[in-house]
């Protein structure tokens, strides 16, 4: 009886051995952290549970920034992963370098079929060639928004959340008066306050319909609507209506929304799960990024990251990749991280059948989607297609240092954007005599 | 007579090399590739590079901001070794008279050394929070009047006492050292004479201390120069408004956030001059006064 027994345990483990040797792995090295992270090291799990063909090695990166950085030096030694999660401002110089395989052309020759059509345009065009061709492989989309405390709202006899500037800035004046002292927690953030706010106003960030069509684009943001808005945002400071909230000053926005400190704070529609889970102790709601009066809203494009195929990897590994975006782009999978983060659906069948089950009717979900509404207000144009810069870290860096100094009170704010066009066009400049000769794809 | 069985210049090189290969590959190597890398322009991801002469070097020196970055680094460095040796000179000297529960504090002091850098922002972003660390007491008294997201100079001084704090420990090891190899009967022979522990400590002590303060003091510079990164990374991030922006932490967010490889390259160059040169002056003329005995 015991001699049975291991021998069908030699015999079981035997075969378990050769299904696990068998198996095509692959790497994957993922940027997001914290809970999200776990979301992510969950859908490897998930993946390898529902096939034994493949397995998915998953490695967290501690940020999108450093899994860029590793993937390079990895990349420089030939020891880098087949899949890589990278933000938007990091993926410039991967595009020039070629060491990619565009996810349509690696689905093609896998033989997986994607419905390309069947993602939103203003997330399609965002991780696509100029021919439509996919780079990479959205997955984690979001897009800004305001979240606004519905008690302080209705304290001021407010009954909407308006979506202009000037309706947000009587919004405020009303939220004074009614004895709120800080109506907007105000941290200074490229995204939401140059770039987003340039394509929902259809303003361009730089020429070259921000850097499409060639290497040699010049920054903009300094002649545009973008610096009667900062100019507007910097009053506000002065007068008081809003408070500079960052790390620095030992609270950031959303602490000081939360808290109750001020009534508005704005950030990516990935906040609205952390906020629900830090549970304020007020009804609180969101709305989309406003423009200003007289101007015609376009869409807002997507921000997050989306994974990338690099080059230099076996026809098998390519294989397991393929299959793993494939199981990633499913409703049951885009459905899981969307229960387990704050993203929003990447195709209109997924987004369609979940608005069907009633899936946004349900707390918390009530009214996150609110977020596809900014994103698919019109059909992307030349502008709101998204931004192909180089150096694109950089810059964002120079504005923040720029408008932090104006906001302290070193330089006006039409100074401080001058000069961070300035700099921001010598490391276009260099970004260009890198890449000489090259285009975007 | 018996000979050597062996043969000493191999087993010389076999206990050599690894320690040569080390130094080649992570100081070498690196070294040369960063000062190749500085004259010319590098894509990251590979792919090949554009020889550019002494234009990233232009770049960087015509750039007010970096004269900003190398006096804000030159103060921090001054700064914090002053602060620390301070310090450390002071608590060795207390913990050398052999106060009560002298032992305790030897071990207590000498602990800040074993933390990382990172950890030393961040237990300090506590200290200096605004809102909420043991500074916004100030605030409470004089609302606004901490706030390292507006004030450049509180920024720099928190930074400072971060980096002074983290320093101390190393210097307190060495001072208390020192102090203990100074013989007794000299200390007690000139107690019998009348000094006072005051005097004592700069008649005697200080002057026998010499040697231990100056090579102290270019440890600390350097060091300064060349580590403060973790510390401005948790604490302040280079801001506000760049005032935090030393040399070293451009150098990590130009090449590594930013990607530019052969800016950070010509920076890295830069600075390791920049320190071959304080340390040559420190031994050129501060050495002239240190009497080793």
């Amino acid at each position: 009886m015991t001699v049975k027994l291991a021998t069908t345990a030699m015999a079981l483990l035997l075969t378990v051995g050769a299904a696990s040797a068998e198996k095509i792995s692959f790497e994957y090295w993922y940027g997001l952290t914290g809970d999200l992270g776990k979301v992510v090291a969950e859908t490897c799990t998930r993946f390898n549970a529902s096939q034994d063909l493949y397995e998915a090695v998953c490695v967290g990166q501690d940020g999108y920034e450093k899994a860029v950085q590793n993937a390079i030096a990895a990349f420089r030694a030939q020891k880098h992963p087949t899949l890589l999660q990278s933000f938007d401002a990091g993926t410039a110089d991967l595009m020039l370098s070629g060491e990619f395989y565009p996810v349509t052309k690696l689905m093609a020759d896998t033989g997986v079929t994607i419905d390309w059509a069947d993602y939103f345009p203003g997330i399609a065009n965002y991780y696509s060639s100029k021919s439509g061709e996919f780079f990479s492989m959205p997955w984690n989309s979001s897009t800004p928004v305001y979240y606004f405390n519905k008690d302080h709202f209705a304290k001021a006899g407010l009954t909407e959340a308006p979506i202009t500037w000037e309706g947000l800035e009587a919004a405020f004046a009303a939220l004074k008066a009614s004895g709120q002292a800080c109506a907007l927690a105000y941290a200074p953030s490229s995204w939401i306050d140059l770039e987003q706010f340039s394509m929902v106003h259809n303003v361009p960030v730089a020429s070259n319909n921000n850097g499409y069509d060639g290497l040699d684009s010049e920054l903009l943001f300094n002649t545009t609507l973008h610096v009667k808005h900062m100019e507007n945002i910097q009053r506000w400071i002065t007068e008081g209506t809003a408070l500079l909230r960052t790390q620095g000053t030992g609270k950031t926005a959303r602490d000081s929304f939360v808290e109750g400190e001020c009534s508005v704070f704005f950030s990516s529609i990935a906040d609205h799960n952390t906020i629900h889970k830090l549970t304020p102790a007020f009804g609180w709601d969101v709305q989309i990024i406003p423009t200003y009066e007289g101007t015609e809203r376009t869409n807002s494009v997507v921000g997050g990251a989306s994974l990338w195929v690099l080059s230099g990897k076996t026809d098998d590994e390519y294989k397991a990749a393929a299959a793993y975006l494939a199981f990633l782009a499913s409703k049951p999978e885009q459905q899981f991280l969307l229960e387990n983060s704050g993203y929003i659906p990447v195709t209109k069948s997924t987004y369609d059948a979940l608005l069907a089950e009633g899936f946004y009717a349900k707390e918390p979900f009530i009214n996150r989607d609110i977020a596809m509404k900014s994103l698919t207000w019109t059909e992307p144009t030349e502008l709101t297609r998204g931004i192909r810069l180089g150096s694109f870290i950089q810059i964002r860096a120079e504005w923040v240092a720029e408008v932090e100094a104006a906001l302290a009170g070193q330089k006006t704010m039409q100074e401080a954007l001058d000069t961070a066009v300035a700099r921001g066009n010598d490391q276009l400049k260099r970004f260009a005599q890198t890449y000489q000769g090259k285009s975007f794809p | 007579m018996r000979r050597a069985c062996f043969k000493f210049s191999w087993v010389a090189a076999a206990l050599l090399v690894p320690q040569l290969l080390i130094i080649f590959v992570f100081f070498y190597w690196p070294s040369a590739q960063a000062l190749y890398w500085a004259f010319t322009l590098e894509q990251p991801w590979g792919g090949g590079n554009t020889w550019v002469g002494l234009d990233n070097f232009r770049a960087i020196l015509t750039d007010p901001y970096y004269w900003g970055s190398v006096r804000v680094s030159v103060i921090y460095a001054l700064a914090t070794t002053a602060l620390a040796m301070g310090m450390a000179l002071t608590l060795a000297v207390f913990v050398d008279r052999q106060l009560a529960g002298y032992r305790t504090w030897r071990v207590a002091i000498i602990w800040p050394y074993a933390v990382a850098a990172p950890a030393v922002g961040l237990a300090f972003q506590f200290v200096f929070n605004p809102g909420a660390g043991i500074f916004s007491f100030i605030n409470a008294v004089a609302p606004g009047w901490w706030d390292l997201s507006r004030n450049a100079w509180q920024a720099v001084v928190a930074i400072i006492v971060a980096g002074a704090w983290k320093q101390v420990a190393y210097s307190f090891v060495f001072f208390l050292a020192a102090l203990q190899s100074i013989p007794r009967s000299l200390i007690e022979a000139a107690a019998m004479d009348g000094a006072r522990p005051l005097r004592r400590m700069f008649d005697l002590q200080m002057p026998l201390l010499t040697p231990t303060v100056f090579f102290l003091l270019v440890i600390n510079i350097t060091d300064s120069f060349t580590d403060s990164f973790g510390i401005v990374d948790t604490l302040t991030g280079g801001g506000p408004y760049r005032a935090t922006d030393l040399m070293v932490y451009r150098i990590y967010s130009e090449g590594f956030k930013g990607m530019n490889y052969s800016g950070a390259a010509a920076q890295s160059v830069i600075l390791m001059l920049l320190v071959m040169a304080l340390t040559f002056v420190q031994f050129r003329y501060v050495e002239r006064r240190v009497h080793y005995t």
